[in-house]
């Protein structure tokens, strides 16, 4: 453990709980600021995930069928690391996503867009030695949403991570260089610090890119520092 | 220092990845059934909400998460944990949903642990109708804890 700690306040980087662009917030957001706990309960370790748990398929999206999914097969990699750049091994990675044609298998998703029965939308892995992970998967398809009239989302995949402590939990979001839809979301939008939201996007890059076969973007995430060696 | 990667809410999709396989049995079989109802600002259930739990065991972390349903309820089973450092036992709770751009986090206390409570250092900074609201309601043999993101009766939440 280190004595020096650094207090963050969430909202240096993180999205505000209320920000009435993104109507769902409205009545969801606390409006009593929250309480400052002690040490310990930032503290507490994360559980650690045995390699039994994951499957063979779990970090490849394309070979969870029979067959494979419609769209763009990409490659997603990055590494998992502290503020400081320490590596966090052994963290569990959970992604899902829409379809090629940006829709979910799930039943509250009403858009009419083809399912497609060869894409689940789910994965998971646990990081490397290094605080690597990596998917394959298919890039998703933007949608449509009730937010506001013509609302769509950029093509995004949802990331949850577990890091070294309660305090690194997150859940966050991935998009992809470029969207034109980034300027009218206000998800995306609602990381006020445009530094803070460009750690969001993705990046291309022709060294991830497997020749005739997937397209590589790199996602590397940053979690909250903890006092753990 | 490296820019913390910022957080982005849920969304209402998330039970594809996160709920695929039951994870409410924190402790397998327990003997602790914790569960309760989330609810919005305007007092209505939030059906689309992932409540996780985690508790300090002498084996290390235990965990365990559920989606919430159409009334907004989620269920656990688990084993009181003991106290650690002189704090009443407590589980931590971490709430994700659609709606909520970073997760809330509270915690659950309990309601036969008056002694311990009264001394806990966190309970005791709070004013008695904040306090009530981080102490579970034994209720048909188990705990209540219901969680209120907004309103007069708000649940307290924590800075991390």
């Amino acid at each position: 453990m280190s004595d020096e700690r650094v207090v963050h306040l969430a909202e240096d980087v993180d999205p505000p709980l209320l920000y009435p662009e993104y109507r769902s917030t409205t009545l969801r957001a606390p409006q009593r600021p929250p309480i400052i706990v002690p040490d310990r309960f930032r503290d507490l370790e994360s559980p650690v995930y045995g390699h039994d748990d994951i499957g063979e398929a779990d970090h490849d999206l394309t070979r969870q069928h029979a067959g494979e999914p419609q769209g763009e097969r990409i490659i997603v990699t990055g590494r998992v690391v502290e503020e400081d750049g320490r590596p966090v091994p052994n963290a569990l990675v959970e992604i899902w996503q829409a379809n090629a044609g940006g829709r979910y298998q799930h039943e509250g998703d009403q858009h009419p867009a083809p399912l497609d029965p060869n894409f689940s939308g789910a994965g998971r892995t646990l990081t490397g030695a290094d605080g690597t992970y990596e998917f394959v998967t298919v890039k998703p398809g933007a949608y449509p949403w009730k937010n506001h009239p013509n609302a769509w989302r950029p093509a995004h995949i949802h990331f949850s991570l577990f890091g070294r402590a309660f305090s690194s939990r997150l859940v966050t979001q991935m998009y992809f260089p470029g969207d034109p839809l980034f300027e009218f979301d206000p998800i995306f939008q609602s990381v006020r610090d445009p530094e803070a939201r460009k750690r969001l996007v993705a990046r291309f890059e022709l060294e991830l890119t497997q020749s005739e076969w997937a397209l590589g973007y790199r996602f590397d995430i940053v979690l909250r520092r903890t006092a753990f060696e | 220092m490296l820019g913390r990667t910022p957080s982005q809410t849920v969304g209402p999709f998330f039970a594809i990845a996160l709920c695929r396989e039951k994870q409410s049995e924190i402790v397998p079989g327990g003997s602790l059934r914790i569960g309760g109802q989330v609810f919005d600002g305007a007092g209505e259930p939030v059906p689309d909400a992932v409540v996780e739990l985690w508790q300090a065991d002498q084996g290390g972390t235990r965990w365990g998460r559920c989606g919430t349903n159409e009334t907004g309820r989620f269920e656990f089973r688990t084993e009181k944990p003991t106290s650690v450092g002189g704090e009443a036992p407590a589980v931590e709770v971490n709430v994700f949903a659609r709606g909520l751009l970073r997760h809330l986090v509270t915690r659950i206390y309990f309601p036969d642990e008056v002694a311990a409570n009264e001394a806990d250092p966190v309970l005791s900074s709070l004013e008695p109708p904040d306090r009530e609201t981080l102490i579970a309601a034994e209720e048909d043999g188990g705990l209540r804890f219901d969680i209120y993101l907004q309103g007069e009766k708000q649940t307290v939440f924590f800075a991390l």
